[in-house]
């Protein structure tokens, strides 16, 4: 029971590829590991306290103030993690700049807040926050270690590929380093996901006449 | 100041180049008037949440903001994310108010964005990203219908090619979401060709 709820938003109903939630930030801090997984542990500790504070609290909360309520909580959640990596991590601060602020509106935070902890005990809702947290860093993680090696042949500042510049052999893909390639590798994961895993495609809006029935599966 | 405006709306893109507001972004985009009527509510709440959050900020919030009442060393920009998102959710629900009672066939038009705006992050970087690169009220101002614009010009010509791409024989695993993730990279990479691009 606990392992699957935990191990099951990894590939299953991961919040990134198949919940469409939380993708501004997963985008934005990937050009490096380090920005990715501080972001990753950041998110987590959120989603995994928010759940644990809504879910508590759901039998006091009147149905028409409920959003503000979650919103605040999430807020000043994401205030004190501020505040902490401020505090002891400023370079790593300054790198994430208004992201940090930007967990309150992440989909994923408010999304499980809703469709979770509002209706479940405590305890499987701190679980529910750490299984989507894991799966929304798996995501962030695997686009980060892929722009950062393509993109500056570094992995979390170590050089893994030897540079034209220093002396190698690895002319680094600049394309990496700009916004498009997060989308396309996105793009190609969940492409990469969803043939392993049938059941996630898309049923198309319209078919073209005579196109086989066999292509919609 | 045009060079600003400019720059918001191409080179610094919210959605496409930082990212922001992509939730709403991926999953309304796939008819053109609805996108059109999110584009334009993004661009009205943050040509006004904007400037309002930067007047908070200078008069409530910075360093020194409560100088006059005695207390100079008061320093409140901690709460600058819970007035933020508090000043957002105001403004969108008074906007509600406003459209429905001044001009409802806009409210209607816009009908369920303009709740969901409130939760979309492209309004909430917008007023963070004034406060870090502090720009004055006038820049803020054209930061806000800049940015705005920009986003809604993203997102109405990304749900026109989906729109087309309805008809074409895509691979099944890459249906939907998948190929709306790569065309949004092909126009972010169109977008980036803006780069360098101001008035001398």
């Amino acid at each position: 029971m606990i392992a699957k709820q935990v191990l099951s938003p990894l590939i299953r109903e991961n919040p990134v590829t198949l919940q469409i939630l939380g993708i501004c930030s997963a985008l934005a801090v990937t050009t490096s590991v380090s920005t990715a997984f501080v972001m990753s542990v950041a998110v987590t500790i959120v989603l995994m306290l928010s759940n644990a504070a809504v879910s508590a609290i759901r039998h006091h909360l009147p149905n028409s103030i409920r959003l503000i309520v979650q919103i605040t909580i999430i807020a000043s959640l994401v205030i004190v993690i501020d505040q902490f990596l401020q505090a002891y991590a400023f370079e790593m601060s300054k790198r994430l700049s208004v992201f940090v602020g930007l967990i309150i509106t992440n989909c994923i935070v408010l999304g499980r807040a809703e469709a979770f902890a509002a209706r479940n005990p405590v305890w499987p809702s701190v679980l529910d926050g750490l299984g989507n947290g894991l799966g929304y860093s798996l995501i962030l993680m695997i686009v980060g270690v892929v722009r950062e090696v393509l993109g500056s042949g570094t992995l979390a500042g170590f050089a893994v590929l030897p540079t034209v510049d220093n002396g190698g052999w690895f002319e680094p893909l600049n394309l990496m380093l700009l916004p498009a390639s997060a989308f396309f590798i996105i793009g190609l994961l969940i492409w990469a996901i969803r043939t392993w895993r049938r059941e996630q495609v898309e049923v198309p809006d319209y078919r073209l006449i005579g196109e086989p029935e066999k292509r919609r599966s | 100041m045009i060079d600003l405006f400019l720059t918001s709306i191409f080179q610094d893109n919210l959605a496409l180049a930082l990212f922001l507001g992509m939730c709403t972004f991926l999953a309304v985009s796939n008819r053109v008037e609805t996108a059109l009527g999110l584009g334009v509510a993004v661009l009205v709440v943050q040509t006004i949440t904007v400037p309002v959050n930067h007047l908070i900020l200078t008069l409530l919030l910075n360093e020194g903001a409560w100088a006059w009442a005695g207390l100079p060393d008061v320093d409140l920009t901690f709460l600058k994310f819970i007035s933020f998102i508090g000043v957002i959710a105001a403004m969108v629900q008074i906007l509600e108010m406003f459209l429905d009672r001044f001009v409802p066939t806009l409210y209607r038009a816009l009908g369920i964005f303009l709740p969901l705006i409130t939760v979309n992050c492209a309004i909430l970087g917008g007023s963070l990203f004034m406060a870090e690169r502090q720009y004055d009220l006038a820049q803020s101002i054209t930061y806000g219908v800049g940015s705005g614009l920009g986003w809604a010009l993203a997102i109405a010509g990304l749900a026109a090619l989906r729109d087309r791409m309805k008809t074409s024989v895509i691979p099944p695993g890459l249906q939907g979401l998948g190929m709306a993730f790569i065309a949004t990279g092909l126009m972010s990479l169109g977008f980036s060709a803006f780069t360098g691009m101001g008035l001398p």
